[in-house]
């Protein structure tokens, strides 16, 4: 993501080293964190997958899912992805103020989809709806919550980064945390673009 | 407003009832007070602290580890001990001494402690030992990760531990399969016990399968390309693909299981939509490759061994690397053979069952490429090499059993019988317990800078070796016979005298636990005599034996130029290790205490969960979140030896009865492992 830039200056630390390759080693420890967290939500899609017919004589996913509703939702979180790439390149421009404005944006955009997505995980069990009704509904809350956890965390994560870089200035350590928030936010759209596809689209098609 | 206080936490939930328990909970009790008195009284509780469990050094966590897993070895041992002399005497009128409920704990908890708490922390202890040496680094990829996933380790074993004295432990079978694990079935706190012990333990693993793939891919000396690894680490590194590509189902599906306890869900209930079978399907695409994670290290001692003591080349190098990925690839696909009976169809359980047979091809060329390895070397019979040959004997008994289990019609037969438990028995003692026994035995005088005692070493085999035909082969016995496993009593005259025998095989098993103990006694008594001042007693071949033992924190004073497959070999041959070397500015991990605290935390959090305290579980979680935070902003996490230093603590290491004048209060003793760990 960052070759087309000049290499990231360490400090003082020599090069010649790979141990001392700080980034390239924290970056590539967090890819293969992430493919691990692939396997994790792998086994909740096949879950789902197992479950889905499952509905124990309650709603199914026609009853419930509000496409318009989560499409917006939707639109948040791809959004938030676009400002997140545009904060990490102000990063590689040393651009701090262009910097906290995309991270803050980008906070405000996944937070309108974690609120919508509580939103409509209340609205679903204020109606009976909840996860205890079926098979399906608990699959169904688990993937979508399992997303929605790993998004909370991440927002925790970006105002964590804002505080540094307003205290700290574009750092080598905060370059190398902001490289792997970002392929951490990325990987999070990515696996939303699978809930939305294989549970909205598809739930309500069938 | 108690509940809310105290959740469902009671006095009453000490077993005061049962005096096996209360004894041992005393007996325990005392033990630990009298130990923690001890480390007082010599005033070593800083020391343990400073230098111990705050350490970032992969060499003290790794002996952290394997001080775990034999603790816990022996819990899990007197877990079979009991149990087999339930099972001899229970049969007919008479009931054996074990109330159900208890027993079902027993046989739970041995499982659980074995694979999850023995196993895992045995091998994890000796790869982070071994793998940052063999590969010429100086630490692993993230030191102070490394040191929250032992804490994470650490704290589960503590949770399975406290289970004993309060509460209870899981009565489901280590494998917890549902609905018997549901809350219908199972309200109280021991399947709780038993998911939180697995899931923050699990996690840590997980963890620690990311570091060292990254250590080992990234950190490779200057060289060292991949076919010229040590077996050892190649091993390793497959295991860690496995670990990555495994936990996470085990944490999902253990979640699933919570989630159905705690918050009223249908995933694997009866009702309600649930359905069991994804319960056991899950679990087993996690526990098939956990067998391969535990064994596959202890091949690659084996091999190291083989090597050594043979003073030969490995034989089919190539061949063991490439045996090892397969077997790694096809232990994804064999995970229904747990549960042919699950009524998948014929030609579902025909696919499983083949992939099953076709993974003994590699391992057969593993066992091939050991025995060529052995044949006409000039073999040295030391500790190493008996658990070697006795595992080669025994696991081929093991991996027969196993394709006889591995045809779906006489799986139906055998299913839940004796005689898988005799099997996997079969291959997990001699194929993991063993390697670890010999890697133990193999890289203690890199450890501590003097060798076990042979003689008591040897002894604690042959112990082994017999205790374990009597008490498993037996088994075998039973399972054609028709015993279903975990029986608590039976009423067929014709079982008794085989599990008598049984009984007999784990007291001479026993005898060789004592053996160890009484072998690591004595080598510490004299350890003047055992000592070994070159830090290559086995005349060895890998890079590990290339420095000092025990080897100073930054292991190599300067990373080695790599040139041939077994590099230090080839070096001894050219003699180009002794030459005098410019020395550099070291950067080194600093210790940190956020390691133990964050597994204090998760203990909390684990035991909190357990008892429904909410307010503690919201407060821990809080704390693990503001010890990431905290360290996040940290920036002072490395500290730098200088050239000099670097110098001064060679000197001392390489001629340690030269005069070094020590002016400059060099911190030795901190960079260096004490030459006299024990009083």
């Amino acid at each position: 993501m960052i070759t087309a830039q000049p290499p990231l200056v360490i400090g003082n630390i020599e090069r010649e080293h790979p141990e001392h390759d700080s980034v390239g080693l924290a970056t590539f420890g967090f890819w293969l964190y992430l493919m691990t967290d692939c396997v994790l939500f792998a086994a909740l899609f096949a879950t789902y997958a197992v479950l889905h017919q499952n509905f124990a004589g309650g709603p199914t996913g026609k009853d419930l899912f509000d496409i318009p509703y989560v499409f917006v939702e939707t639109l948040c979180l791809l959004l938030s992805s676009t400002t997140a790439g545009f904060a990490l390149l102000s990063m590689q421009r040393q651009d701090r103020i262009r910097l906290l404005y995309w991270l803050g944006l980008t906070v405000l955009l996944g937070m309108g989809f974690i609120g919508m997505e509580i939103h409509e995980f209340i609205r679903l069990m204020s109606a009976g709806n909840g996860p205890q009704r079926s098979g399906f509904l608990s699959a169904f809350f688990t993937l979508v919550g399992t997303h929605g956890l790993h998004v909370t965390i991440g927002l925790l994560w970006m105002i964590n980064m804002i505080l540094q870089i307003r205290r700290r200035g574009i750092t080598v350590p905060i370059q190398s945390r902001l490289i792997r928030l970002s392929l951490f936010w990325h990987f999070l759209d990515l696996i939303w673009i699978g809930v939305f596809t294989l549970v909205y689209l598809m739930g309500v098609s069938s | 407003m108690e509940e809310l206080i105290f959740g469902r936490l009671t006095l009453r939930e000490i077993p005061y009832d049962n005096p096996i328990i209360m004894a041992t909970l005393g007996g325990s009790t005392m033990l630990l007070l009298c130990i923690a008195f001890l480390i007082w009284y010599h005033g070593k509780w800083s020391y343990l602290w400073k230098e111990w469990f705050t350490s970032v050094d992969h060499k003290r966590i790794g002996i952290m580890y394997v001080v775990l897993a034999l603790i816990m070895l022996l819990r899990g041992f007197a877990d079979a001990l009991l149990m087999r002399t339930q099972q001899a005497l229970a049969e007919g009128s008479a009931q054996g001494y074990l109330p159900p409920d208890h027993y079902n704990q027993i046989f739970s908890a041995h499982g659980t402690i074995m694979i999850i708490f023995v196993a895992m922390p045995f091998f994890i202890g000796l790869m982070n030992i071994v793998v940052p040496l063999q590969i010429g680094a100086r630490d692993v990829a993230y030191p102070f990760l490394n040191s929250v996933s032992f804490w994470l380790t650490a704290s589960s074993a503590a949770l399975v531990m406290l289970s004993l004295g309060l509460g209870n432990f899981s009565h489901a079978g280590w494998s917890g399969y549902p609905p018997l694990s549901e809350k219908h079935y199972s309200p109280g706190p021991g399947v709780d016990y038993w998911i939180w012990g697995l899931q923050l333990g699990g996690v840590g693993t997980l963890m620690t399968g990311i570091n060292f793939f990254v250590t080992i891919l990234r950190l490779r000396a200057p060289g060292m390309t991949l076919m010229k690894m040590p077996i050892f680490s190649w091993t390793i590194l497959v295991t860690n693909v496995l670990i990555m590509l495994a936990f996470p189902a085990l944490t999902v599906v253990l979640a699933l299981l919570a989630l159905d306890r705690y918050a009223g869900m249908h995933f694997f209930t009866n009702h309600g939509g649930g359905n069991l079978m994804l319960f056991t399907n899950l679990f087993w695409i996690w526990g098939h490759p956990e067998v391969y994670i535990v064994i596959l290290p202890a091949f690659g001692i084996y091999s190291e061994v083989a090597a050594t003591f043979s003073r030969k080349r490995l034989f089919g190098y190539t061949s063991m690397v490439y045996a090892s990925v397969a077997i790694a690839m096809l232990s994804f696909m064999v995970w229904l053979h747990h549960f042919f009976t699950m009524g998948a169809g014929a030609n579902v359980n025909a696919f499983f069952g083949i992939a099953t047979m076709i993974i003994a091809i590699p391992t057969g060329v593993k066992v091939f490429n050991w025995l060529f390895t052995f044949y006409r070397g000039r073999i040295e019979f030391t500790t190493p090499v008996l658990w070697t040959l006795g595992f080669i004997v025994t696991f081929c008994i093991g991996g027969m059993t196993g394709v006889l289990l591995a045809v779906p019609g006489a799986d139906f037969e055998l299913h839940n019988s004796e005689f898988l438990i005799a099997h996997f028995h079969n291959m997990l003692i001699p194929g993991a317990l063993f390697g670890y026994f010999a890697g133990y035995a193999y890289w203690f005088p890199k450890v501590f800078g003097f060798k076990l005692d042979e003689v008591w070493g040897k002894r604690a085999f042959w112990l082994w070796i017999v205790g374990f035909y009597l008490a498993f082969m037996p088994l075998y016995a039973l399972g054609f016979m028709g015993m279903p496993r975990r029986l608590l009593h039976y009423d067929n005259s014709h079982w008794q005298p085989y599990l008598v025998v049984a009984l007999g095989g784990t007291l001479i098993i026993f005898g060789g636990i004592l053996c160890q103990i009484l072998q690591l006694t004595f080598s510490i008594r004299n350890r003047a005599q055992l000592r070994d001042e070159t830090g290559d007693p086995w005349d060895g071949r890998t890079l590990e034996w290339s420095i000092p033992s025990p080897p100073p924190a930054y292991n190599f004073a300067r990373i080695p130029q790599i040139h041939t497959r077994d590099a230090f070999h080839s070096m001894k041959k050219q003699a180009r290790h002794a030459e005098e070397v410019d020395y550099e500015a070291i950067l080194l991990p600093r210790s940190s205490s956020l390691g133990p605290i964050m597994g204090g935390l998760t203990f909390v959090l684990g035991f909190s969960l357990v008892w429904y305290l909410w307010w503690s579980a919201i407060l821990a979680l809080a704390g693990l979140l503001g010890c990431v935070i905290v360290r996040s902003w940290d920036e002072h996490t490395e500290e730098e030896l200088s050239a000099q230093e670097v110098r001064a603590i060679e000197t001392a290491l390489r001629h340690p009865n030269a005069s070094v004048s020590y002016a400059e209060g060099l911190p030795i003793q901190k960079l260096t492992f004490e030459r006299h760990p024990l009083p």
